[in-house]
């Protein structure tokens, strides 16, 4: 998910070009105080004129107790994007609070509580402790993620870089993601000229079981994208295992063996994640 | 609406525009004076969206300045709902 700062028309209307699966339309950190009108009406005129197409549309706004946030919700949530991103979510409290103010504009302007989707950002120690309970709070909220510079910034930290201080928070996240069974994205890699050290953080972090990771530039997509696509070997393998399953599964046998490891539904259930990943429909097979 | 003061809204940046406005005295009607990168080609289609957007403001009075980069439409009303916002002190959860 590639993040776009609100108040830059050039990167806005560019934004669907580069092939991230998604952009996220910035209100919050990456405008101004002074310049926070200007986005917000920006991104607003922005999202009604230019075709996203083939790319989810997330708009973060500014944080409810803001004194931008509540006419961030005005102004955006009429427009319906496909997700709209609330940042540093601490409480149940709170994110049942911001839910109910979005549901009323959704009333007056007689839209549906189902179409627009919640992310939800963690990025404060609070945060961490609270993430199940606000995660399972609503079925809208479709994804939580882990703002990882704010973070740090919370605990303390001197060095956030190296991922080790939150290293507890991202896998806290995951599992509260994975237990609500919703996505749930990484944190943003700073460092953009550090290509390698970005591949080594996005290999981690698939293997902690984050869903995708939040970038800051064009440049970092490919990356994260090769790292997070399955690798044809990997789909080979699933397509052999489900095959398998299949053919298996009609003589009702529950365990067997492919290439000469056991294979049991867990297994399986593995392999299809992967085949959903590299867009290979059941039926192609 | 009714404008105060006068402000401004966007950058210089490409593809953005620069846009200030000024309130007039009661009658003296529209004074728009517009620099572009793209004028020979969208110069009046620029102009007619920046009348039909200050129609729909119902401003009758103003001068405006715009210097635009090839601002998109959508940049160009953004940019100036912002101006006449700030100019009419409307700016809704802004620090200043």
């Amino acid at each position: 998910m590639l993040y776009i700062p609100g108040n830059n028309p050039a990167m806005l209307q560019q934004g669907s070009v580069y092939g991230a699966d998604g952009v996220l339309l910035d209100l919050e950190d990456a405008v101004a105080l002074n310049q926070k009108d200007s986005a917000r009406i920006l991104v607003s005129h922005m999202l009604e004129y230019i075709s996203y197409e083939g790319c989810e549309v997330t708009v973060r706004v500014n944080h409810i107790d803001t004194p931008f946030g509540l006419e961030d919700l005005k102004q955006i949530v009429p427009l319906q994007p496909d997700a709209i991103r609330l940042p540093k979510v601490e409480t149940l409290d709170e994110i049942k609070r911001i839910i109910d103010v979005i549901e009323q504009i959704e009333d007056e302007h007689q839209l549906p509580h189902d179409k627009m989707n919640v992310h939800v950002m963690i990025e404060t120690a609070l945060g961490v402790q609270n993430v199940y309970d606000i995660a399972k709070y609503s079925p809208r909220i479709d994804a939580i993620s882990i703002g990882g510079q704010d973070l740090a910034a919370d605990m303390q930290l001197v060095k956030a870089n190296d991922g080790i201080g939150i290293d507890y928070a991202r896998k806290q996240i995951v599992m509260a993601a994975k237990a609500c069974k919703i996505d749930v994205f990484d944190t943003v890699f700073v460092d953009v000229e550090n290509e390698e050290g970005l591949r080594e953080d996005a290999e981690y972090i698939k293997k902690l079981g984050f869903t995708g990771k939040a970038i800051i530039n064009p440049r970092q997509i490919e990356i994260v994208n090769e790292v997070f696509t399955p690798t044809e070997k990997e789909i080979r393998k699933a397509v052999k295992i489900v095959k398998a399953f299949e053919r298996n599964t009609k003589e009702g046998i529950g365990v067997f063996a492919v290439d000469g490891k056991m294979v049991d539904a867990p297994v399986v259930q593995r392999a299809m994640r992967v085949l959903e990943m590299a867009d290979i429909e059941m039926a192609d097979l | 609406m009714e404008l105060k003061i006068k402000a401004q809204a966007g950058s210089f940046e490409s593809s953005d525009v620069l846009i200030m406005v000024e309130p007039q005295p009661l009658g003296v009607g529209r004074k728009i004076e517009l620099e572009s990168i793209v004028l020979q080609q969208f110069g009046e289609d620029l102009l007619n969206q920046i009348n039909t957007d200050l129609d729909t403001f119902a401003i009758s009075d103003v001068r405006v300045i715009i210097n635009d980069k090839g601002a998109l439409p959508p940049t160009i009303s953004a940019r100036l709902e912002t101006a006449l916002k700030r100019s009419a002190g409307i700016q809704s959860g802004t620090l200043s």
